[in-house]
């Protein structure tokens, strides 16, 4: 038995968007979203971007197609070609609406002190979009200067940096901040259906649930070690492939398929238990971190969430969230279940743009100053990433409490091009992998 | 630094490409002509993948459904009568099996694991460009092996077909607007290869009503009468063209065209045709024209956006051809055959 919710209509609607749409309309100006009424519309909101990259670029171009008079006025990058070819990315972007991007020469902020220069260049709301291993020290940062934030995701790659972050959250909620987090399935109307379906009891209890990340892995580093500067310079350019700044893929990818299973449970786990490895990608240019992880989480009452992520090509892909019920089962990420009984169900809704819409929700909630913070739940989704870590480089169980005890520290003791990195590579370029069993991670 | 270091890679690639493209003159399909075309199934080397080549006779057809026809659109017409040469088409939509060889590299893995040295070909083949790794799963857990390949940008089934060439050593490219009707038609002059009859389609074709909400294996369904499967639905297919909605207007009155083709000029919207599983059965018809917007590639959070991806454009994919007579450089050049990949490569 299928749902007849008035099918026919939403299909055409969803046709529309996916196949059908008018020529010459572009991304952003076909989303017109304009759900939400705000007074004072004209007030300008100033934006700053810190963190120029693909993804960094592609949020501040999400933050200047939000309704009103919004304008990027600083960035702030750790290289300066970085920072050019974003700003010339926009430029060309907006190229209809060159208003919004008003980015004065001594507003354009190089190296690793350039964040608390566009914090201090008086922008009202800073997008933080750095590798993630910054994020706590810019975060806090931009807390204490008073300015909305808006951080991608995860927000740490280690315990300290996750206890910053908490601690920030909580005085952003005091300053009445507003804060959101860039897990964008928050703002995916098929995914807030379905949630709120099964919240609802619509599989029954929630009796376990797995998630993956399974792909082909992301980009190759960028730049070879004989063209590097510096040890500091050659991990920044290959951020991924490091710890201190990427947390590794459970953390920096797999982070959505969990914190999706976090939000059906609205709790997270209170242990973890893992194996994985560097199996392919083992070459000394892939750095430190591995190409799989299997990792079972326990939340408090005991039901588990399975998860998988993996970076190996030509193997069986998958990046989905499912949930088992005493009375059905759910394609989280599909937007579909089905009872036992044998009721299906699929959302046939619209889909506008969750990367759209996560900014077009924070930006109304600026306007209007009605409190929004995203920071904790992306705090706590960032740790059960970090906690699955743990679990597989140390091979043994390790609990939420026991890591949240820790002060493991994995970032640098200060930040300059000629710092020393907590892991360096040996004589041959290859740097401590960690080992299940032998590796001490608390 | 990179900004400084990029240029000078991408001209080694440049280099390497002239390079190819001086080997690729042995992509001539030596002494056949259309009566020796025959089908044949080409191995992609270093690989166990293999895919299946049908001859498609040369003649002349009319492009575009008639005025008369159920569900038609205006930029059906007018029609053109059109010559075609004789060229062979892919039997099936290509794969990921296929696909993902080039796009992840699977060749020069295996060559690696199993120490085999690369031949003239193989090295031709490693210097054209390939993708940047996809940063989500591309098949959105629909099926990997044995069903299309989706999702890529016109540009990538370009490129992905300039590495074929080079690789097989047989010249593959994306056919024309014209050449995929030619081929979808096989003869016919219905709405579908099959007749006019859309009730007949779930012998032939995967559309909405019938395929549960995913694209289905390759080859499932009845071929056309000369022996394509899933020229109706399954997946979209890119062909070379710029989408012009009056294209056929502007054709009309200059008697029997030969290799028309609308060469691109701008990003969107491009053709592709066939219809999809996500597709209402007129959609599926041979002369239905389906365009894309960069709304397919919405869900793209960077910014520039993929080159090689889009994100939406889960209904699209594409076939190759291999015309009999190999066009020359100057060819290549005037159809815009070749891909041209943007000198700052989006990523």
């Amino acid at each position: 038995m299928t749902q007849s919710n008035d099918q026919s209509t939403s299909r055409r609607d969803f046709l529309k968007v996916s196949t059908a749409t008018a020529v010459g309309t572009g991304v952003l100006s076909s989303l017109g979203s304009t759900a939400h009424i705000y007074a004072g519309g004209d007030d300008k909101v100033k934006v700053g971007l810190v963190g120029c990259g693909g993804r960094g670029t592609g949020a501040a171009s999400q933050a200047l197609s939000t309704d009103g008079n919004v304008k990027l006025e600083a960035m702030a990058d750790a290289f300066d070609d970085r920072l050019d070819r974003s700003l010339k990315n926009l430029q060309k972007q907006f190229s209809g609406r060159p208003e919004r991007i008003d980015v004065a020469e001594e507003k354009k902020f190089v190296g690793f002190d350039a964040y608390q220069k566009v914090l201090d260049s008086g922008v009202d709301v800073v997008i933080l979009a750095t590798p993630p291993g910054f994020r706590p020290i810019h975060f806090e940062a931009a807390v204490n200067k008073g300015v909305h934030v808006f951080m991608e995701k995860p927000v740490a790659t280690d315990v300290t940096g996750v206890k910053k972050v908490l601690a920030a959250a909580k005085k952003a909620k005091d300053k009445k901040l507003a804060v959101g987090v860039g897990l964008q399935r928050h703002h995916q109307a098929p995914y807030i259906e379905t949630i709120n379906r099964l919240k609802d009891g619509a599989i029954g209890d929630i009796t376990s649930m797995r998630c993956y990340w399974n792909g082909g892995g992301v980009w190759e580093p960028r730049l070879d070690r004989k063209d590097a500067k510096s040890e500091m310079e050659y991990q920044m350019r290959n951020w991924y492939y490091y710890n201190w700044l990427c947390g590794d893929h459970i953390n920096e990818q797999h982070i959505h398929n969990i914190d999706v299973c976090n939000w059906l449970k609205e709790d997270f786990p209170v242990k973890a238990y893992g194996m994985g490895g560097r199996q392919v990608r083992t070459d000394k240019k892939y750095g430190e971190i591995y190409d799989h992880f299997a990792v079972e989480f326990e939340y408090a009452d005991g039901t588990r969430m399975y998860s998988q992520c993996r970076h190996i090509r030509n193997c069986w892909n998958s990046v989905t969230e499912h949930a088992q019920g005493s009375k059905g089962s759910c394609d989280i990420s599909g937007a579909k279940y089905q009872t036992n009984a044998g009721y299906k169900w699929k959302y046939r809704g619209k889909k506008p743009n969750p990367y759209q819409v996560e900014h077009d929700d924070l930006f109304a909630a600026i306007r209007k100053g009605t409190p929004y913070n995203e920071a904790e739940y992306g705090a706590k989704s960032t740790m059960t990433a970090i906690l699955g870590r743990l679990a597989t480089y140390s091979g043994k169980p390790v609990t939420w409490d026991q890591a949240m005890a820790s002060n493991v520290n994995l970032m640098p003791k200060d930040f300059s091009w000629e710092a020393t990195p907590i892991t360096v590579p040996d004589d041959n370029g290859f740097y401590p992998i960690p080992t299940p069993g032998a590796t001490k991670v608390l | 630094m990179l900004s400084v270091r990029r240029p000078g890679h991408l001209m080694q690639g440049k280099v390497a490409f002239l390079a190819a493209f001086l080997v690729s003159v042995s992509l001539a399909n030596a002494g056949e002509t259309e009566k020796t075309m025959k089908p044949y199934t080409e191995k992609i080397a270093n690989t166990d993948v293999t895919f299946d080549m049908v001859p498609i006779p040369g003649g002349e057809f009319v492009l575009g459904s008639p005025a008369g026809e159920k569900k038609r659109e205006d930029d059906e017409g007018p029609q053109i009568k059109v010559k075609i040469e004789p060229f062979w088409m892919g039997k099936h939509e290509v794969t990921w099996n296929e696909y993902d060889v080039w796009s992840f590299n699977l060749d020069i893995q295996r060559r690696k694991l199993t120490r085999v040295k690369a031949d003239a070909k193989e090295k031709a083949a490693d210097a054209v460009t390939r993708p940047t790794k996809p940063y989500t799963d591309m098949t959105f857990d629909m099926g990997h092996d044995g069903y299309p390949a989706i999702c890529m940008t016109q540009l990538a089934a370009k490129t992905y077909c300039k590495w074929l060439s080079e690789k097989t050593g047989h010249y593959y490219r994306l056919p024309t607007e014209a050449e995929w009707e030619y081929a979808c038609r096989a003869g016919t002059t219905t709405a579908y290869s099959f007749g006019d009859d859309p009730s007949k389609l779930d012998d032939y074709a995967w559309h909405y009503a019938n395929c549960n909400d995913t694209y289905q294996k390759v080859g499932k369904k009845k071929p056309n009468p000369w022996g394509l499967y899933d020229m109706h639905g399954n997946v979209s297919e890119w062909v070379l063209d710029q989408y012009i909605p009056d294209a056929y207007k502007k054709w009309s009155g200059k008697g029997t065209l030969k290799f028309p083709v609308n060469v691109p000029t701008k990003l969107y919207p491009r053709i592709v045709r066939g219809g999809s599983w996500d597709d209402e059965p007129e959609e599926l018809r041979s002369a239905n024209r389906i365009y894309s917007s960069s709304d397919w590639k919405i869900q793209d959070p960077q910014l520039p956006q993929s080159i090689w991806y889009h994100t939406d454009a889960i209904m699209v994919g594409f076939r190759v051809v291999r015309p009999l007579k190999v066009p020359t450089a100057e060819e290549r050049k005037k159809y815009n055959l070749d891909p041209i990949i943007p000198a700052d490569e989006g990523r």
